[in-house]
């Protein structure tokens, strides 16, 4: 009996490859295992090497596996591809229809299963990936019952007679694996799970479902990989609550009609990638200046420029907290996992109309594609507070006067009037103003107006800034990441706890204001610190460098291949510096 | 009620003396007061430029944004609260060159939003380069030789874009434009008011006497129908673009808002920012 496995399904985009990865997902994830789900693409529709590496657990995982434990492969490159990650006892089942051949220089073992001329004798070789979700439960020893579901939610509506073939197939499968297999092979069998009911997400999904539940009712975006997602779900989901979501021109226009909504009093969201933040940054300093909520997602990819737009990096950090010109207060958060991500989206609109500010909830492709178990999600946790919004009656004004939208208060925060509101006109300009937004050029007001815009964020209120697993008053280590990395770095650190090493992992969740107060005392009662970030530079090492010091201590451990870090990379190089 | 004094405030514009631009501000006040708004219940939403000030010179809700953008943020404005009028204003620099996207999109949108643009084919608020609506050969600073550029045909770009209310006036002629103003608020679908502006400090081309010699009136032109958009386009191409009137409206086709799948027949401003848990559990049971 194993508690955990790994599989990975392979072959051209545009094959199903998705699909058989989702059917075997979601009917283990219903079993009560842990699921954590990546995929590998390319940014082409048709063609081109694509994987889906599941990996199941009886307890939370969050990363993606060092090894693999079964390939199933539908072309030769996905073996030729992937056969290094399989351990001795590994298996690839292949489709017998490419010959499939194995490396010489690999101890795995392989069978060649007829996939595609099962799946024809049956009516159509589309059924192939069903087949092979078969053979996959002949060596899991998997009653492919768990299947019936599953199989009758996606083609139920194709029809009872697809469904029943689809259920065929996934027998076809298992019965010629299991003549395959023969004694030498140990089967793989996992231990029971609890059987309670999960949820099975990707990261952009639990954002769009926080945005929904934060209270957001309009959004305004372009799409873009990997953040489109969120647009998706929510073009679905919005219009039952009376919202919308409008797909524009441009990423400036995304951004700034997310403006011009919630300077209209709603919750609005708007969703990119770097590319399209990149294009955005004129309009978040007008967010600043006219300190008009707005919250915005960067799903972090490959950069500069297009990059490597289908793969994991966290390079966006520095360009996040100082992107666009001027000086504006701003709050910038890196939810870690799933979870998170859908509790931080909702606050992130509670926390745009209190500071009246630019939110960033900053992801990467990690987190918003990686499919994860969730415990299912607390919707009485979620708060709507909008800050100093005025919605009782206001005086009138003397003499034509506007009312004070930008009054200099001693919390930096002003109250704040939208459209429609009696009494309450005032001007908003991008242009520096007085306190009832006409334009000013006086150094006197400037100095007043910029010191008011910063003293609103001197005293965030932010639940969890650091997440910390702190077992050791005085640590050997301490391992320092964001966002998607929260995975590798809790294996790593079980590993080196094995290992006799004293470590401490903190998770930055509140990128800016940058936590120092929070991460300090770590940083102090720590001997050595790793900062684990997929970039080149090490922007989260260089913003802790800045605002804790102890440079002495840091090593900056980077990553900017594409790839997720696995967690035997952490475990190893951190054993090597200690 | 609110008359045009209720939509004035205590700023004093910045323009030049005996720029067109004052009489753009007091048509839109005119007509704000005409068509029964309160100031409360009007948001202008303009661009960067001489011509973008207009929004702090208005006693009504306003936003100056930044340069081009004027019309997405009107729309959002307008999505937030549909029982708001929203009227986006700029110069032509604004909304014909940095933001000829969003014109063009806006214009097939149709968000109920109305559009005025300043337009005095050229640069003023940087001190006189050339403007998409420069005419071929026009000299400025940018241009020293003469601009070698085709002009943008900006009545006859909205007509092939799409769109559903399109009228052009003279800053001078300050009834018509008002009466045009108020048609484009009361048209249900985005309306485009492109107005000659002149600008007395940097344009000494298309002055006052020369929108006066060059210009048509489409009340002039018998026979002509705004409801027929090939007649529209013949007469704009006959007269070089130089008419102001109603040049073309369609009121059949419906507003964005109205064809939008399950938005909000009351503001979205008023929508209850809550769901209920029977509701968020069916969320949550699609992810299990």
């Amino acid at each position: 009996m194993i508690n955990q496995l790994s599989w990975k399904v392979g072959g051209q985009q545009g094959e199903g490859i998705e699909s058989t990865g989702e059917i075997f997902s979601i009917a283990l994830n219903r079993l009560g295992y842990y699921l954590y789900g990546y995929r590998h693409f390319s940014s082409r529709i048709k063609g081109g090497h694509t994987n889906n590496k599941i990996r199941v657990s009886t307890t939370q995982v969050r990363s993606i596996s060092d090894d693999l434990d079964i390939l199933v492969a539908f072309d030769q490159e996905t073996i030729d591809l992937n056969y290094k990650e399989l351990h001795e006892k590994g298996i690839i089942i292949a489709d017998s229809k490419f010959n499939p051949k194995k490396p010489e220089d690999t101890q795995a073992s392989m069978f060649a299963v007829p996939f595609t001329e099962r799946a024809t004798e049956l009516g159509t070789s589309l059924m192939k990936n069903m087949v092979a979700v078969g053979a996959t439960c002949a060596v899991l020893n998997l009653n492919i019952k768990v299947f019936e579901d599953v199989v009758e939610e996606i083609f139920g509506r194709k029809g009872k007679q697809v469904v029943d073939k689809n259920m065929e197939a996934i027998q076809a499968g298992f019965d010629v694996m299991k003549e395959q297999l023969s004694d030498k092979v140990e089967l793989m069998e996992l231990e029971k799970a609890d059987g309670n009911k999960r949820m099975f997400m990707i990261g952009n999904d639990a954002i769009a479902l926080g945005a929904l539940a934060g209270g957001c009712r309009f959004m305004a975006a372009y799409p873009i990989t990997p953040a489109s997602d969120i647009m998706e779900y929510l073009i679905k989901k919005l219009p039952p609550v009376g919202g919308a979501v409008i797909q524009t021109e441009d990423e400036i226009a995304a951004v700034t009609m997310t403006i011009g909504a919630n300077y209209g009093g709603v919750r609005a969201l708007t969703a990119s990638s770097g590319p399209g933040l990149s294009l955005k940054m004129e309009a978040i300093g007008l967010s600043g200046i006219t300190e008009t909520p707005l919250v915005i997602v960067d799903t972090q990819r490959g950069g500069p420029s297009t990059g490597l737009p289908t793969k994991q990096e966290q390079s966006d950090l520095m360009a996040m907290i100082y992107g666009t010109h001027g000086e504006i207060p701003k709050i910038v958060m890196a939810p870690s996992t799933v979870q998170e991500a859908f509790y931080d989206t909702a606050e992130a609109f509670n926390l745009a109309e209190e500071y009246q500010c630019p939110v960033i909830i900053l992801s990467d492709l990690q987190l918003s594609l990686g499919k994860q178990t969730v415990e299912p999600l607390d919707y009485s946790k979620v708060e709507i507070r909008r800050g100093k919004l005025v919605t009782e009656e206001l005086p009138e004004i003397e003499n034509k006067g506007y009312f004070k939208r930008y009054e200099v208060t001693e919390d930096g925060v002003s109250p704040r009037t939208i459209p429609g509101t009696k009494n309450g006109i005032h001007h908003v300009t991008g242009v520096e103003h007085d306190e009832t937004g006409k334009p000013s050029e006086s150094a006197l007001n400037r100095n007043a107006q910029m010191d008011k815009r910063f003293r609103k964020i001197e005293n965030l209120k932010f639940d969890t800034p650091v997440y910390k697993n702190a077992p050791h008053e005085e640590a050997d280590l301490l391992i320092v990441g964001f966002n998607s990395t929260r995975g590798a770095i809790e294996e790593a650190m079980a590993r080196l706890e094995k290992d006799g090493l004293k470590v401490n992992h903190a998770h930055i969740r509140l990128i800016y204001p940058f936590p120092s107060n929070e991460l300090l005392p770590l940083v102090q009662s720590a001997k050595k610190i790793v900062v684990v970030e997929n970039n080149a530079t090490g922007q989260l090492a260089n913003m802790m460098l800045m605002n804790v010091g102890h440079a002495e201590k840091v090593t900056k451990m980077l990553k900017y291949d594409g790839n997720p870090f696995l967690p035997h990379e952490i475990h190893t190089r951190c054993k090597e510096l200690v | 009620m609110a008359t045009f004094k209720d939509f004035r405030n205590s700023v004093k514009p910045n323009w030049c003396p005996g720029c067109g631009d004052f009489s753009v501000q007091a048509a839109i006040q005119r007509a704000a007061a005409n068509v029964g708004l309160e100031p409360e219940n009007l948001a202008v939403i303009s661009g960067i430029g001489c011509s973008g000030r207009i929004s702090g010179y208005i006693n009504s809700y306003g936003l100056h944004g930044i340069h081009g953008r004027s019309l997405p943020i009107a729309t959002g404005v307008k999505m937030a609260n549909r029982d708001l009028t929203v009227i986006a204003s700029g110069g032509d620099g604004d909304g014909y060159a940095i933001g000829m996207s969003h014109t063009i999109h806006a214009i097939r949108r149709n968000v109920n939003i109305t559009y005025i643009v300043m337009d005095n084919q050229i640069y003023g608020l940087t001190k006189g380069q050339t403007s998409p609506r420069s005419a071929t050969g026009f000299k400025t600073k940018s241009t020293p030789e003469g601009s070698i550029e085709q002009a943008i045909a900006p009545m006859e770009m909205a007509l092939t874009a799409g769109a559903t209310f399109v009228a052009q006036s003279f800053s001078t002629d300050l009834k018509d434009l008002t009466a045009l103003i108020e048609a484009g608020i009361n048209h249900d679908g985005f309306s485009l008011i492109n107005v000659f502006s002149p600008c007395v400090t940097y344009n000494k081309i298309n002055t006052y006497d020369w929108f006066k010699e060059n210009l048509t009136k489409l009340s002039d032109i018998e026979g002509y129908n705004p409801h027929d958009k090939g007649m529209a386009m013949q007469t704009l191409m006959n007269h070089n673009g130089l008419v102001t009137g109603l040049i073309y409206q369609d009121t059949e086709r419906k507003s964005y808002q109205e064809l939008l799948n399950g938005y909000s027949e009351s503001p979205l401003v008023d929508a209850d920012l809550t769901l209920d848990q029977v509701h968020f559990d069916k969320l949550v049971d699609e992810f299990m």
